[in-house]
């Protein structure tokens, strides 16, 4: 036994109220769905059932879109700027003060631990919607015209891994254009987005500017080809995003994509090696790689490879795996049994093609979804595991020789959302910035967010951005 | 980072490409690394084990000028039994003194197991002769310090002059005899991660015992990140060399709540190794009573007042 063993500190779930079941938000109020379709939605990490939520059919849909035109028509498009900043404001000042039991209800439902939710995702929240309250009222200075125009209504599909972050970049930019919304969460990840809904209401939100219906591909599907909406926006798998592509591709919507990644995190031989290791922790086993921005791809130059590794697997062998409501848990339950199904197969295909796969010892719960961290190296170019998104705590390493050499197997994906640069020559790293094509690039660091910067993909990674100044493009007729 | 540690004589050329190839330390990222251990909530069994842990790695310290042996010896008694209410609570690990008042220390606390540590080398601040600060140093020894806390010339450090900051340290080491050498590098005034680092390695290439972040006269003193790349430091040296070298927080740390951090960072930095007064250090004085306040509380569940534990 460890000589300081941390005792168990779990976050109380008191401060979480759950309803048994969950109505659609239409128009400012909870409603049942018109065919009565419900699915249960649950703690990934226990399989615990949490609550019954309603499965939105086309009907509800249309019932959705119609409010959210009403409200636009009626009320939110009419509105001055500095008077939609004022609900703006409101609802960040509630998440501030509402903070914990959000932190909670996320990580119960999603299977990320307490000290992410808690530190990361619920603040970022916060500084959304306080940042895009200050544009509100400035639009004219975003440098797309003097008085720019909102589009109208925004179908938005969400994905489960940061949900109520991804609702925040979805929400806070349209609503701050004068846009109206029809929001829906991610099947399995479906009561903050809710819990968000209650907080429209307290903030006195007008109906029909933010509605959230829940349910799963047909109810999205249902969304985003309705002929109502003119924006869709969406997050999630590359797959998905074409379909959606195509979709709009014969209607005049205006459609901004953020999809998948497979990004390099490349590390050279003059790197501050700790805070690297950091990085590349951070940078894949953060929300269990449950991130499209993930660095997945570890290329490291060979100099510095047997120094790097022995260093990240001392490392990983201090991570925490364990209970997401445990405030020194690092790493928490895999979102899904379908999720953890993608991982695992793509584990097995990484072992066939003959990478040698490493996890730190690590003793998994046995009721919940669960994968520990886990390494591939030995790893090359052609493996499926160095070019799928594997949406998991896998990484796979790789190496290289010298900088044009990292410049070329960085860029040498379909994908290209972001990258991360080691070194601690300020030269080299404008120099790979330069070259790499990545909507983000980090610079010793990994996985920084920030509500001013533009955040979003090349290539298959998607269209559009999301965050900052350019952020506001998405939601105006520019 | 071995091969040219390995060659037994060093200029302030070899010193120089040595330290100064040592990975740097991105402060951004150490200062996030040092807020995200912090933020460990250590409850129940685990706390009651770190705030005894605690307890037994103080050095715990006077060293104003204003010192007497009476004050001395209040502190040595302290030192043996910290809470006279409480005879399970631990004693701490050394006390800590101007040389002068060694011999003082020294015979208070012969025979408990608690160490007799003097700082020496013209402290705080290492501004005289080689051959004062030695003479500060036999002296210490002498009157009965099994421990000495010298300080580096961080003039000469900053100036480049290795190779005189590791003759000294040399010197200094071979004039403590069988004492055990802390030697401190006052990262307030070396200012950068790297420095911390570099000096890190320097001391302990010159043969330190323990490497310690402060005199205590200077802002800041310890700090979690200086800590932090600190004990990287002792942990890289040891994979490399094979000899494991202490490390000492020393300066500020005033609560039982900043004490468990250090604790937390040792864990998941060093590791358990270092987990033991022979390899950590807190230097501090009135950490000790809030460290007995909130043992009492976890044993008893309730906080009693300052004027129930002594003041020494």
């Amino acid at each position: 036994m460890a000589k300081f063993e941390y005792a168990p500190a779990p976050e109380s779930r008191a401060v979480v109220s759950l309803r048994e079941s969950y109505g659609l938000f239409i128009g400012g109020e909870f409603a049942p769905g018109v065919d009565g379709r419900a699915f249960k939605t649950i703690s990934p990490a226990t399989e615990e059932v949490l609550a019954e939520v309603t499965e939105a059919g086309p009907a509800d849909v249309d019932r959705a879109v119609t409010a959210a035109r009403k409200a636009y028509e009626h009320t939110w498009a009419l509105m001055p700027g500095t008077e939609r900043a004022k609900y703006l404001f409101r609802i960040a000042r509630i998440v501030q003060e509402r903070a914990r039991e959000l932190a909670v209800l996320e990580s119960l439902n999603n299977g990320k631990p307490i000290r992410e939710s808690r530190d990361v995702d619920i603040p970022l929240v916060a500084a959304h919607f306080f940042y895009y309250a200050g544009w509100a009222d400035k639009l004219e200075y975003a440098g797309y015209g003097q008085a720019p125009r909102p589009l109208g209504v925004a179908g938005q599909v969400i994905p489960w891994n940061f949900p109520l972050l991804m609702l925040a970049w979805k929400i806070a930019p349209a609503l701050a254009c004068g846009n109206t919304v029809v929001l829906k969460p991610a099947e399995t990840t479906p009561l903050t987005a809710l819990a968000f809904a209650e907080i429209c209401q307290q903030a006195d939100l007008p109906p029909g500017v933010v509605n959230i219906i829940t349910g799963a591909g047909e109810t999205g599907r249902a969304l985003v080809t309705h002929p109502g909406i003119d924006k869709v926006a969406f997050t999630g798998s590359t797959e998905v995003g074409k379909e959606i592509a195509r979709a709009c591709a014969p209607t005049r919507k205006k459609l901004t994509l953020e999809l998948g990644g497979k990004a390099a995190n490349i590390v050279f031989e003059d790197a501050p090696i700790d805070q690297a290791v950091e990085g590349i922790v951070n940078g894949i086993f953060f929300n269990q790689g449950h991130v499209c921005c993930a660095g997945s791809r570890l290329l490291v130059q060979e100099s510095v490879y047997s120094e790097v590794m022995a260093a990240l697997r001392r490392r990983l062998g201090t991570l925490r795996l364990g209970d997401p409501l445990d405030k020194n848990t690092d790493v928490g339950a895999i979102n899904s049994a379908a999720q953890l199904a993608k991982i695992r197969e793509l584990s097995q295909v990484g072992e066939a093609e003959g990478a040698e796969r490493w996890s730190p010892p690590c003793d998994l719960p046995v009721k919940g979804f669960w994968f520990p961290p886990t390494v591939f190296t030995g790893v090359s170019q052609a493996h499926r595991i160095a070019r799928e998104e594997i949406f998991g705590p896998v990484l796979s390493v790789l190496t290289f020789r010298t900088p044009a050499e990292a410049v070329e197997k960085a860029n040498n994906t379909p994908y290209g959302l972001s990258a991360g640069i080691w070194t601690d020559k300020g030269s080299l790293i404008l120099w790979m910035a330069s070259r790499l094509r990545a909507g983000v690039v980090w610079a010793n660091t990994f996985n920084k967010f920030d509500p001013t910067s533009p955040f979003g993909g090349y290539k298959e990674s998607g269209y559009g951005r999301e965050g900052g100044r350019h952020g506001l493009e998405a939601y105006l007729d520019v | 980072m071995s091969a040219l540690a390995d060659t037994p004589t060093w200029s302030d050329v070899s010193l120089r490409a040595f330290l100064h190839g040592l990975p740097g330390v991105d402060q951004v990222g150490a200062q996030a690394r040092a807020a995200m251990l912090a933020s460990r909530s250590i409850k129940t069994t685990a706390k009651q084990w770190a705030l005894d842990a605690a307890i037994s790695m103080i050095d715990l310290t006077t060293l104003e000028g204003q010192d007497t042996p009476g004050k001395v010896r209040a502190l040595c008694a302290k030192a043996k039994r910290p809470d006279p209410a409480d005879p399970t609570a631990p004693m701490v690990a050394a006390v800590c003194v101007y040389p002068d008042l060694a011999q003082v220390a020294a015979a208070e606390l012969d025979g408990s197991g608690v160490h007799v540590a003097s700082v020496a080398t013209a402290f705080p601040s290492g501004r005289a002769s080689l051959d004062v600060k030695l003479a500060d140093v036999k002296y210490a020894v002498a009157a009965g310090a099994d421990e000495v806390d010298m300080v580096i010339d961080r003039g000469a450090f900053l100036s480049g002059r290795y190779q005189e900051v590791f003759d000294e340290i040399v010197a200094v080491k071979q004039a403590c005899d069988r004492a055990h050498l802390k030697v401190i590098l006052e990262t307030g005034e070396l200012v950068t991660l790297d420095n911390v680092r570099r000096a890190s390695w320097l001391a302990m290439l010159a043969g330190a015992d323990f490497i310690k972040t402060s005199t205590g006269k200077v802002t800041p003193a310890a700090t979690l990140p200086v800590t932090l790349v600190m004990l990287e430091a002792v942990r890289d040296f040891r994979e490399d060399h094979g000899r494991q070298v202490g490390v000492k927080a020393a300066g500020g740390i005033r609560t039982a709540k900043d004490a468990l951090r250090y604790l937390v960072l040792v864990n998941e930095t060093a590791g358990e190794d270092w987990l033991d007064p022979r390899w950590f250090r807190l230097g501090a004085s009135s950490l000790l009573n809030d460290l007995l306040m909130q043992r009492t509380k976890l044993a008893t569940g309730r906080y009693s007042g300052p004027d129930y534990f002594t003041l020494d």
